[in-house]
């Protein structure tokens, strides 16, 4: 068993509640904080602890607590993330079902150390019944004076409110979340100025994902420096991972980035294999936005070691012949299953989610899904594929925010690893709907699944 | 023209109350959630001026922002919505299958409404049960794990809510 520090009570019968939160040591994070520690201690402890993003990018969070811009008289800001949208991701809203006061009680210390008065939790609209829930929480804690005004008598005053979005992949992006919690379309804005020096009602602010937030519970109740023990190298603590696809145990799973990747994949601790015996084909281990591997690639880097589920060795070989830790959205793909239909629903995906201010992304995508559902069906030139090649190429790095790249780098995977699925399709235009291309040469033919 | 009644009126009042004095447009999103649930599940353009007017916002602002967001729907639906998912994860579980039975079950096409105006179904994209698919949202809810037999209880369980209402 691994270390747990954020799921670990998540099973306790009625911890969705304060009491039981409280009475199994809940909110000691908050005391702690708010009577022995300044607002700058606590950045300092997130700064020790080498916590990183958990939404996907993985900056430091440190860092950029330490950027925000404090001008005299200006209110600032903590926004939560709440807006899980990346496809294979759904670990913020297991936290949040289970456990919403964890949230909460990471609110509390992370607004206390940023001086953000009025925090506000942006929440994909969809997930309509986790607002519930966090409302439920924040009323709980204010009641019982861990929010609202002169909090523990410290002279900190904090209130939390949930905002509800509307369905909109977009607002994940922390321009475009600020825009939507504005009230207007989610178009990302251009950066500089940064949410830090000019953020929501262009005032100083931080966006954070749940799970970082959450982490800074164990982080202020162990010390930076413990935290930083878990783990390995720069990706110290935990992660949560939300396993999905053609497995056994589909679900939310809190790893310490020491285990491999095929250990999580067969061992009964964690996904228990693939379903119905099965072998493994592919893999995108970070959301649907970072590059697919093929089952050799995934088990064993380009140098033939053992691939790790950490930030590090996920993306080791580049996008060459890694990927990246991502979200932690890990989605197995069965020998049975075709990726080129698969990335033709993640283009479609993008199309979809587009906000439509950049012409590469607006139209580049729609272009991208046309071309993979003509090859889809059989209906496909060898020349689509190198004209896909290239539409992606042109998308990367030309759009205000990273939508472009998350819509372009699966495409781009799926070409490079699967390049003979894809002509399989344009050779055999009669066969591409009615049976999928298999295995080939994809999966580890040393592959011993461990625990199977 | 349909307004808010007293009790929709105090939680539109408790939405504009969480953001800064003047920022009273930050809860556009959550007063048309609102507005839509009040107001037969659609935004009709009479709704979005409405909101526009207590919000003293321009009815351009409203439109843009309802016509952007996929949860906000600007045309009539039918009193249950299926919205399935049919995204990567989703169809690796068999979304494709549970998307073509419904079709056939309630013989109509994705985005199409049935004649007596109980069923819509809309494909959507992503919405974050990857671990619990095939799945679809149903009003504020998630029905996960679905298989046919599931949907058939689902299409049954809203014919008996509807007779059960009227």
């Amino acid at each position: 068993m691994g270390v747990k520090l954020l799921l670990a009570k998540a099973h306790i019968e009625g911890i969705r509640s304060y009491d039981v939160y409280r009475r199994e040591g809940g909110y000691q994070a908050v005391e702690k904080a708010l009577k022995t520690m300044s607002p700058d201690a606590v950045v300092e402890e997130v700064k020790k602890s080498g916590l990183r993003g958990r939404g996907g990018a993985g900056f430091p969070t440190g860092m950029k607590w330490s950027f925000i811009a404090k001008p005299e008289g200006v209110p600032r800001h903590l926004v939560c993330n709440a807006d899980e949208s990346e496809p294979g991701t759904f670990k913020d809203r297991y936290l949040m079902e289970h456990i919403p006061h964890l949230l909460i009680e990471g609110l509390i210390v992370s607004s206390f150390a940023l001086g953000s008065n009025n925090t506000y939790i942006y929440i994909r609209g969809e997930y309509a019944w986790i607002v519930d829930i966090l409302e439920k929480a924040i009323e709980e804690a204010k009641q019982n004076g861990w929010l609202g005004n002169n909090i523990l008598g410290t002279g900190f005053d904090c209130n939390i409110y949930v905002q509800r979005g509307a369905g909109a992949y977009i607002c994940g992006e922390e321009t475009a979340l600020l825009e939507s919690l504005e009230g207007k379309r989610g178009n990302p804005r251009i950066k500089p100025p940064f949410p830090a020096i000019k953020g929501v009602w262009d005032r100083p602010t931080v966006v954070n994902n749940v799970e970082t937030l959450a982490a800074v519970v164990p982080i202020i109740n162990l010390g930076g420096e413990e935290y930083a023990k878990i783990g390995v190298g720069r990706s110290t603590g935990t992660k949560l991972i939300s396993a999905c696809g053609n497995i056994n145990k589909p679900g939310v799973y809190e790893i310490d980035m020491t285990i491999s990747v095929e250990e999580f994949i067969y061992s009964e601790e964690y996904c228990g294999g693939i379903k119905n015996g099965k072998r493994l084909k592919a893999c995108i281990p970070g959301g649907s936005s970072v590059p697919i591997l093929p089952a050799n690639l995934l088990l064993k880097t380009a140098k033939g070691e053992t691939r790790y589920m950490n930030y590090e060795s996920l993306s080791d070989g580049g996008f060459a012949t890694g990927s990246m830790m991502g979200s932690g959205g890990f989605i197995v793909f069965d020998e049975d299953q075709c990726v080129v239909r698969h990335t033709y629903t993640l283009a479609r995906f993008y199309r979809h989610e587009s906000c439509g201010q950049c012409s590469p992304c607006r139209e580049g995508t729609g272009w991208m899904e046309k071309i993979l559902l003509r090859l889809e069906n059989g209906h496909g030139k060898m020349s689509d594929i190198d004209l896909l090649w290239d539409i992606q190429s042109k998308i990367e790095g030309n759009t205000i925010c990273p939508l472009g790249d998350a819509a372009a780098w699966p495409v781009a995977a799926a070409i490079r690893h699967f390049r003979d699925e894809f002509e399989w399709h344009v050779l055999h235009p009669n066969e591409a709907q009615v049976r999928n291309f298999g295995l080939a040469h994809y999966a580890d033919p040393l592959q011993v699944p461990a625990g199977a | 023209m349909a307004k808010f009644s007293e009790q929709q009126m105090k939680e539109f009042q408790r939405l504009v109350n969480r953001y800064p004095e003047g920022k009273q447009k930050s809860a556009l999103l959550p007063v048309l959630h609102l507005a839509q649930e009040s107001f037969g599940g659609w935004l009709s353009t009479e709704t979005m001026d409405y909101v526009a007017d207590l919000l003293q916002l321009e009815p351009i602002e409203v439109y843009e922002v309802a016509t952007f967001y996929s949860m906000f729907n600007t045309q009539p639906v039918g009193k249950y919505m299926f919205e399935v998912c049919q995204t990567g994860p989703c169809m690796l579980n068999g979304s494709d299958e549970i998307i073509s039975y419904i079709k056939e079950k309630l013989g109509i096409k994705a985005g199409e409404t049935t004649p007596d105006g109980m069923f819509t179904l809309k494909t959507v994209e992503c919405l974050g049960a990857c671990g619990y698919a095939p799945m679809m949202q149903l009003g504020n809810n998630y029905r996960e794990h679905l298989t046919k037999e599931k949907v058939d209880a689902i299409i049954e369980e809203c014919r008996n809510n509807a007779a059960r209402n009227n």
